[in-house]
């Protein structure tokens, strides 16, 4: 027989009881503070730092954190290192804006059509959970080693997202809205202008978030296989430390790569964020 | 006056703010999923008449006001709404996206009202509805009974003839009810539009109708009318109100007695 005493003494206390919740609006609001992504780079230069120390690799082949922001330092002091991340921006956003786009104009044609949507569903599907660097090697026979492979790539990882942001985005528009617009002699693209786009919104804007991301991906996938003389961007500077031995120009590269897809997501989070704000979904 | 001229061509036309069903019944469904929903529905309703309809849950009084709307086509039988109809949830479909002032300038908006204009006209509307002082706020940060009267607004943007409310005071509490009731008669009383009123609660009918229309399920079919010439406005605990609702109650809960839904009017 287990002892009774024991349960008792487990159990906690009458006011321990009635503090407890407010440990998680303490928790949480910490949470959204600084701190966390403070910690959080404290962790990985503490842990880099760590490997770094216990010799695995050589100096030479992977440098410690001080190195390799010293090398960043000099990199971002090069007008070089401002063309080659321009000439990625402008493709990003270049092939990001087209992605959005097509994939937007598919969603909504989908979206609006039965049978299209039918057909073009499980394709968007299909082609998201392929990885968008299969297309390159087709790319390239297509179209050559230049700007149109990396755009072709660029668009098809991202369009289906978008598509399916839009898609989702008016699957989740509610019944009552429809007959609100027919109900305010809303009819074809007028409902979808003032009524569906605007209910889609937040959906679509995840889309956009997740198609960005693909984008992001294919293009530095692409740009570290096409290389455009004349023409050197992000992901060129990359494979060229790499060829050179060049570790620590490697890391601040990857260092660069990582903050530009961090700070765009941090964009798209804004975004989102003031969206459901304004319409009452979430916490000020 | 006759309730609609004769043109000479023997076509009847009927005035603006008439709404008329004649023989309406509606199936939904196909085979053996067939509901009858609505089986040979007559009503007349003259411009400027505030009907209250009434019955039970599955009565098809959504359904006669989505036939009203011209959401739904009859399966057989005419329906004629002369002068544009506008439709008010019981759930307040306001754009959440939206301040109330750009939920009711949509409808003007819509109907093809130039931005100025609208943006005053919004206003005025709000104003109307005392809510001239949250023209800048979200539906999130209304009230519901606030939010409802953002609707009332927008139905009064579209400036139509006929206007349908189905349960618009359903998810109110009874003090905001009883406002609502005094607003929704005074504006119906300056605009002099046609009301048809669903709801289930039998003293907000006879409140607020010229005439009460008790409706019968299964079929749904219209049972008994109750017309109600007490001076408006009304009071909802005065003796003749009461007594006109106890009636009413009486005579639907006769017909829904074969049914379990009998508890679920509200005296």
């Amino acid at each position: 027989m287990t002892t009774p005493t024991t349960s008792l003494s487990e159990m906690p206390a009458a006011d321990e009881v009635a503090e407890a919740p407010a440990r998680p609006s303490r928790g949480s609001a910490w949470a959204r503070g600084p701190i966390p992504i403070l910690l959080a780079v404290v962790i990985v230069l503490a842990g880099w730092q760590i490997v770094v120390w216990s010799g695995w690799r050589p100096d030479y082949l992977l440098p410690g954190p001080v190195t390799v922001f010293a090398e960043l330092g000099q990199i971002v002091a090069q007008p070089e290192f401002w063309q080659a991340l321009g000439r990625t921006l402008v493709r990003a956003v270049a092939g990001f804006g087209l992605a959005v786009l097509t994939g937007t104009a598919i969603g909504l044609a989908a979206a609006r059509s039965r049978t299209l949507r039918a057909a073009i569903g499980s394709l968007v599907t299909g082609l998201q959970t392929m990885p968008s660097v299969v297309w390159f090697p087709l790319a390239i026979l297509l179209l050559g080693l230049g700007e149109s492979a990396i755009m072709f790539v660029v668009v098809l990882g991202a369009a289906p997202s978008v598509a399916n942001g839009v898609l989702s985005g008016v699957d989740q528009v509610p019944p009552a809205y429809f007959r609100l617009g027919r109900v305010l002699g809303a009819e074809g693209w007028r409902l979808y202008r003032y009524i569906v786009i605007p209910a889609a919104l937040p959906s679509y804007v995840g889309g956009l978030n997740q198609g960005w991301a693909f984008a992001w991906r294919s293009l530095m996938a692409g740009e570290l296989l096409v290389v455009i003389p004349g023409a050197v961007a992000l992901g060129n500077r990359l494979a060229f430390a790499q060829e050179f031995g060049d570790a620590a120009g490697l890391l601040a590269y990857m260092l660069v790569i990582l903050a530009v897809g961090m700070l765009a997501d941090a964009g798209f989070s804004a975004v989102a964020t003031r969206i459901r704000q304004r319409r009452g979904l979430a916490v000020r | 006056m006759t309730a609609a001229a004769s043109t000479a061509t023997g076509a009847v036309v009927s005035e603006r703010g008439r709404l008329r069903l004649s023989g309406v019944s509606k199936v939904f469904g196909r085979g053996d999923a067939q509901v009858l929903a609505l089986y040979g529905v007559d009503l007349d309703i003259a411009p400027g008449e505030f009907v209250a309809v009434v019955g039970g849950s599955g009565c098809g009084k959504s359904t006669m006001l989505s036939l009203a709307a011209g959401l739904e086509q009859p399966t057989t039988g005419t329906v004629t709404a002369n002068g544009g109809v506008a439709l008010m949830f019981q759930e307040s479909t306001l754009l959440p996206w939206l301040t109330a002032a750009q939920n009711v300038e949509l409808a003007l908006r819509l109907r093809g009202v130039g931005k100025d204009e609208r943006r005053q006209r919004a206003r005025e509307l709000l104003a109307k509805v005392r809510l001239g002082r949250h023209v800048d706020q979200r539906p999130h940060e209304l009230s519901g009974g606030m939010r409802q009267r953002v609707a009332l607004a927008r139905v009064l943007a579209q400036e139509s003839a006929i206007v349908l409310m189905d349960e618009p005071l359903g998810a109110l509490d009874a003090m905001t009810r009883d406002q609502m009731h005094d607003l929704i008669e005074s504006v119906w009383q300056e605009a002099g539009f046609t009301v048809v009123f669903v709801t289930h609660n039998v003293r907000e009918a006879v409140r607020l109708a010229d005439r009460s229309i008790l409706m019968g399920s299964r079929p749904g079919r219209v049972i008994h009318a109750q017309p109600n010439t007490l001076p408006r406005p009304r009071r909802l605990d005065s003796n003749l109100l009461v007594e006109m609702a106890a009636d009413l109650t009486r005579r639907l809960k006769e017909e829904v007695a074969v049914h379990d839904d009998a508890d679920y009017f509200t005296i």
